[in-house]
């Protein structure tokens, strides 16, 4: 097992509360999605973390997000060795909790 | 929050959908729930290409023939009567949902395009797009359910129990996830659409939210579970090099296009499928899942624990053509299939057994109703490809109308009970006051999914199948009394909360009668056991007193 990590700094917020962005460093490994990522966070290390998935393989939509700064789904997306991936919520659908906005 | 209604449907997939569509249309009102988004979580929207249905366009073929296939697949554990129905009515049903719009791919001529796929005698599956069929009949379900005014949809909103009076089943409780609150909705009847439980595997080709909630909501409310231990894994998910953006269980219809081949990790042919590298795909799922993991067994798997999946002897151009846009997908990540093989190997896809119900989809509990992936009856040991979402369909358009049919029922009020479920609820979440959870409840529900790979997946034997009992056993001790952090808003740690209890039970209902099916049934694999039984026999399961009780039938018997 390698050391290589990847950091996520992650926007928790809470409607019409401050937010605040808080740095996650999660062990890296080949192929690992920025999903797997935050599945690793709420395993490991913060089970209060509110992320919306569902199916893990770009179908269902649900799991999207502000990605670098680019709205993307966290699914679809490799996290990067060595380097940090900021993520929020999407900014325009009504904000539930942390990464999760509303979706019909 | 609560809601009165003529028909609950629980769980909002092609089964779901198709039950609230057919209620409606039959003139009842409806309440449908999904624990994730309607439409949007389950299986339905990852199911890649193929639905099996006898329409005879590519060449000649019969329901019968349909019904025969599916049965001739299920190794004798069937039930004629459900096999019988699904495919009789699958040809209306199909064209029903084109109705909606889901647009089945036609030929030059304007007849439906029928594939073959392995198991059926006939080109028999029609498809929407090689990769997105089942999202194509999710969208198509969704619109045509949101359209109508008689239906009500409520998206992430858990059921954790149903609500009885007497021996009959009056709605069901829960709690709405976004916005933390009870949940009670008075049904004249309710319908178990739930899906499957596959998320209970480590290796899994599943969307989160399959932990096989409905068989535990249906069994703890009277109803009984047929075969349980019957689990489908799909022999070639992908494995290796990491793929994003693609479901792992996506090389299937490429194979029915363009052929291919499976190679162990010594380069041999190990299935003995006759014309294998010219496009015929004839190897049944649960043979392909056990031949692969023979190989590896035997040491001659691919480094990663699988097999080889090989396209190379197709052209660049072919390839092309046949992967489409996937081509390039697959590109970006570095993969080029004329030059490079992928590993493969099988992964818990599809619940076979479930909820025992009639041909009218009704469970023998007053005011229960089941459908689709659910139930048990339609592909008894192994499922045949295109089978899945037929049975959705069909079983779910019965599943409404029966539903309908009942109307003249009286509503019972479920506010009490829901008072009684949401102290229950409180008291497995919060048995402490604590501001952080005391463990991660997604950790637990991880090494519940290891265990239940290691040692009740494709490959089982007595010992290992009794070390996912003393597993399961030792989760659930130390898992009790585990308190969880209030939270408001997207309480998602409180729904794993009960997700982890309702996926201990019905381990342990997959796993109770594996140890006691003492021989080799389809994807039922015993290496101490490794020959089929002359008479198939069926499992039956009842719960009372947080505890399983089994029964065993001939089959004969069983669907008598």
């Amino acid at each position: 097992m390698s050391d290589t990590t990847t950091t996520l700094a992650i926007t928790r917020a809470v409607p019409g509360g401050e937010s605040r962005v808080e740095e996650y460093v999660v062990p890296y490994e080949d192929g690992l999605t920025l999903l797997d990522a935050i599945i690793w966070i709420r395993r490991h290390h913060d089970p209060s973390l509110a992320v919306r998935f569902s199916c893990k393989a770009n179908a269902c939509k649900e799991c999207s997000a502000v990605i670098d700064g680019k709205p993307g789904f966290l699914c679809a997306q490799r996290a990067v060795p060595d380097a940090t991936t900021r993520i929020g919520p999407l900014p325009k659908p009504r904000l539930i909790r942390d990464l999760v906005t509303e979706l019909y | 929050m609560l809601l009165e209604t003529d028909v609950l449907v629980v769980g909002a997939g092609a089964a779901g959908l198709m039950a609230a569509r057919a209620a409606s249309a039959a003139g009842a009102s409806v309440v449908i729930v999904d624990k994730s988004i309607i439409g949007r979580g389950g299986a339905t929207i990852m199911a890649q290409m193929t639905t099996a249905v006898a329409l005879g366009a590519a060449e000649p073929d019969s329901v019968e023939l349909h019904a025969q296939d599916t049965w001739d697949g299920t190794r004798d554990l069937g039930d004629r009567a459900i096999i019988d129905v699904i495919c009789t009515r699958a040809p209306d049903v199909i064209r029903e949902v084109e109705g909606y719009g889901a647009n089945w791919a036609r030929t030059a001529d304007g007849r439906y395009s029928q594939v073959f796929a392995p198991g059926h005698s006939r080109k028999r599956c029609v498809y929407v797009d090689v990769l997105r069929t089942g999202d194509a009949v999710s969208q198509a379900l969704r619109s045509v359910v949101r359209r109508d005014g008689d239906v009500v949809r409520l998206s992430n909103v858990m059921l954790t129990k149903l609500a009885k009076d007497g021996d009959r089943v009056t709605g069901a409780l829960g709690f709405a996830i976004e916005q933390l609150e009870p949940v009670g909705i008075a049904a004249k009847t309710t319908i178990v659409a739930t899906g499957g439980l596959t998320f209970l595997y480590a290796r899994n080709s599943a969307s989160a939210n399959m932990t096989g909630d409905g068989f535990l909501l249906a069994a703890e409310a009277g109803a009984t579970l047929r075969d349980m231990e019957m689990v489908q894994f799909f022999p070639i998910a992908h494995l290796y090099p990491p793929l994003v953006q693609l479901d792992p269980i996506m090389w299937d219809p490429f194979r029915y296009k363009l052929g291919g081949r499976l190679l162990n990790g010594n380069g041999e042919e190990f299935l003995g499928e006759s014309g294998d590298a010219s496009g015929a795909y004839t190897t049944p799922r649960d043979t392909a899942t056990y031949k692969i993991f023979r190989e590896v067994e035997a040491g001659r798997g691919s480094p990663h624990g699988g097999a080889y999946l090989d396209f190379r002897m197709i052209g660049a151009d072919a390839l092309k053509a046949g992967f489409g846009p996937v081509i390039d997908i697959l590109a970006r990540q570095g993969i080029d299939l004329t030059r490079d093989m992928v590993e493969v190997s099988p992964m818990a896809h599809f619940m076979l057994g479930g909820i025992a119900v009639d041909a009218a989809m009704q469970t023998g509990v007053d005011g229960l109703l089941a459908c689709g992936e659910a139930i048990a009856g339609m592909h008894g040991a192994n499922r045949l490809s295109g089978n899945a979402i037929t049975e959705a369909l069909v079983t779910g358009r019965i599943a409404g109308e029966t539903a309908a049919a009942r109307n003249a029922v009286a509503r019972t009020p479920v506010e009490a009970a829901l008072a009684e479920e949401w102290s229950q609820l409180q008291a497995l979440w919060h048995p402490r006051a604590v501001t952080r959870d005391d463990a991660s409840v997604d950790a637990f529900k991880a090494r519940l999914q290891q265990t239940m790979w290691e040692n009740a997946g494709p490959l089982r034997t007595g010992a290992k199948l009794e070390r996912a009992l003393a597993d399961i056993r030792a989760l659930a001790a130390e898992s009790e009394g585990l308190a969880l952090a209030p939270v408001e808003a997207f309480a998602l740690n409180l729904q794993e909360r009960v997700e982890l209890r309702i996926m201990l039970a019905v381990a342990e209902s997959i796993v109770l009668p594996a140890i006691e099916r003492r021989e080799s049934r389809g994807a039922h694999v015993r290496l101490d056991f490794p020959e089929q039984d002359e008479v198939a026999v069926a499992h039956f399961l009842t719960r009372g007193g947080e505890r399983w009780s089994m029964t065993a039938r001939e089959t004969a018997a069983a669907s008598a």
